[in-house]
């Protein structure tokens, strides 16, 4: 009884001001779509949108470990190499070494936990700074990409593999109905359960977090960890969807997922954030690639409106948490 | 300045191997120079190490930058991006008969533009250094694109390619990375406003306490690390004969990398500009010495990754023993 009505007004002031942001986003995404549905009459329909889900979901997928690692203070910046690393290992144990491809598929998405194994070792318990340490592995696992597949790439797979990059369940693309599933354990993990308190009571006060007992060492492990087999995961159904597996995939993938974090409310800081600001920040990043795209915008082009996005967002926040 | 004070005294204190991490690479440089010159004799030419020299000039330049952001505190990713704006820009201005001189002084100044306008952002709207930069870094490299539309700049008058030639002998490049890294390097030892970016990156509050405006020394350090990219990339556009749409893709890796590699900590407060030097100055060497060693280019990614890994973890184990 005591612990709630301590809690409560706390938790409640937390969640005003989370509101507040998600309500932000949610009120710019539905501008976003009803000015891209007046400007291309190809943007608002099912096909189309349906269509988005496979091309954002491997940023997704990596989007949601991201979340918690930020929220608990820290950053991951192998993702981007961690898939590449996942998507050459599993063209290389297929095609070069010729072993079954479901061996292949574990083999992609325990490389992925590695090195995410090795990222949390490194952070957890050598304590090396997150952000120099996925680094210097952002420039390995890539290296690891580029020595293992000496830059040739693995194609030819096996019609029936397609199924988890171009596939169908239902209506639905496979990836987004497993993207979907994932984003409700990573809510309910992060909002419901005791692991997800010690991930932002780490990211608020890490050393008032060890005093209360807190195992902050096993928590971050768990969280890099998680991130490198989500990485394994995004290789694989990446691979199933391009059909190929090069070592120069995803470069740069992790600047679309942190700002698609940072976007969703999450504070760099750490201590803050949430699963659910992190897909509206997804979808607001995803929806207006697209639609500038769809109206005309050079491919490249778009990244512009984004970085704009992103500045002016917290930006705002900033000055609205201000007042 | 006190925590500065009792750190050096400690530093002096201890006279052991890793006492002073530019001492450690440049004996780093020497031995793989030595070691690499046995195995293959034409590395100890006086054209090759000129030329590796040369390769490192214009991310030494942009490390000095660097180095002073970072030991405010704070870490620009947008300086791959401004490269490739201010040497879009040099470029554009000399192909369009402005005179030379003008056309390099228009991408330092854009530069140092840019730069304030991270300053101003980071200082004055206090978003975080990493959100605005990556933010930038869309921007920018969104913009590029935009506007050059992915066509790259040639025919170049002859007076453009600066970097092609010599004073003395020695290849100008190579003279702007002297320069630079000792002007940077007395400034931050012995200026008044020097010293104040180790104060407040070492304790930004302590430092307010003491007088000094962070506010003022985040300003400063950005509109710096602005000039200095704006003048490496008129070292890196005067050097061959085209200028790419997408120059500078992954440079702000190597001059973090530099900078990190050499000791600046990236937790701010720490490191030096002749360590951004030595640091970069070790990479550059590592990927000349792999060719002449016959190591698959492939794997050189890798290995450099290691580098950053391992020095990191010399810091890390040496800060254990201090504390």
């Amino acid at each position: 009884m005591t612990e709630t009505t301590i809690a409560a007004p706390e938790r409640s002031r937390r969640a005003n001001l989370l509101r507040t942001q998600e309500g932000v986003l949610f009120v710019v995404l539905v501008a976003i779509i009803i000015g891209l549905s007046l400007l291309s009459d190809r943007f608002l329909t099912v096909n189309n949108l349906l269509n988005q889900t496979r091309l954002f979901t491997e940023t997704a997928l990596l989007a949601l470990p991201m979340t918690l690692i930020i929220i608990s203070g820290g950053i991951d910046l192998s993702v981007g190499s961690m898939l590449a690393w996942s998507a050459v290992m599993l063209g290389f144990s297929w095609q070069l070494v010729g072993l079954p491809l479901p061996l292949a598929v574990l083999i992609c998405l325990l490389t992925g936990l590695l090195g995410g194994v090795i990222n949390g070792l490194l952070i957890a318990y050598v304590r090396v700074p997150p952000l120099i340490a996925t680094l210097a592995t952002l420039a390995i696992y890539r290296g690891f990409s580029f020595g293992i597949s000496q830059a040739r790439s693995a194609r030819g797979f096996p019609e029936e593999f397609a199924f988890w990059g171009q596939g169908q369940v239902g209506p639905f693309p496979t990836q987004f109905v497993i993207l979907v599933v994932l984003i409700v354990i990573a809510h309910l993990v992060l909002s419901r359960t005791g692991f997800g308190r010690w991930v932002y009571a780490i990211g608020n006060n890490e050393v008032a977090a060890r005093y209360s007992g807190i195992p902050v060492e096993r928590v971050k492990f768990t969280l890099y960890a998680a991130s490198g087999l989500m990485a394994g995961l995004a290789a694989f159904i990446f691979t199933s969807r391009v059909t190929t597996t090069r070592a120069d995939a995803a470069t740069g993938l992790e600047l679309d997922v942190i700002a698609a974090v940072v976007l969703g409310g999450t504070s760099i800081f750490g201590g803050s954030g949430s699963i659910i600001g992190t897909v509206l920040g997804l979808l607001i990043i995803t929806l207006l690639r697209n639609g500038l795209l769809l109206t005309g915008v050079k491919g490249d082009a778009t990244f512009m409106v984004i970085g704009l996005v992103l500045i002016l967002a917290v930006l705002i926040n900033n000055l609205v948490r201000r007042r | 300045m006190a925590t500065q004070a009792g750190r050096l005294t400690q530093a002096h204190r201890q006279r052991g191997l890793f006492a002073q991490q530019e001492a450690v690479i440049a004996a780093a440089i020497l031995v793989m120079t030595f070691v690499v010159s046995l195995a293959n004799p034409d590395f100890f030419s006086a054209t090759n190490l000129l030329d590796i020299a040369v390769n490192t000039a214009y991310i030494a330049v942009a490390a000095a930058g660097m180095t002073m952001v970072i030991v405010s505190g704070n870490i620009d990713i947008s300086v791959g991006s401004m490269l490739g704006v201010c040497a879009t820009i040099a470029g554009e201005l000399a192909r369009n008969g402005t005179p030379i001189p003008i056309a390099f002084l228009a991408a330092v100044a854009a530069g140092g533009l840019i730069g304030a306008i991270n300053g101003a952002l980071v200082a004055y709207a206090r978003i975080p250094a990493i959100v605005v930069t990556l933010g930038m870094l869309s921007i920018l490299r969104g913009g590029l694109i935009l506007v050059t539309q992915g066509r790259w700049i040639e025919s170049l008058p002859e007076e453009f390619f600066f970097s092609q030639r010599s004073t003395l002998g020695v290849p100008n490049p190579i003279w702007v990375m002297i320069a630079v890294t000792i002007l940077v390097g007395l400034f931050m030892k012995y200026h008044r406003f020097g010293r104040a970016i180790y104060a407040v990156g070492g304790n930004a509050e302590a430092a307010r306490l003491a007088g000094i405006d962070p506010r003022r020394v985040y300003m400063f350090v950005f509109v710096m690390n602005g000039l200095l990219v704006g003048l490496a990339a008129v070292l890196y556009a005067s050097r061959f004969t085209a200028i790419q749409s997408n120059a500078g893709q992954g440079f702000e890796l190597a001059v973090i990398s530099g900078a990190v590699v050499g000791g600046v900590s990236i937790l701010g407060g720490t490191g030096t500009v002749i360590g951004a030097l030595l640091g970069s100055l070790l990479i550059s060497l590592i990927g000349t010495a792999s060719i002449f060693l016959k190591v698959s280019p492939f794997w050189l990614q890798a290995v450099q990754g290691g580098l950053i890994l391992l020095t990191v973890l010399v810091d890390v184990v040496r800060r254990r023993r201090r504390a």
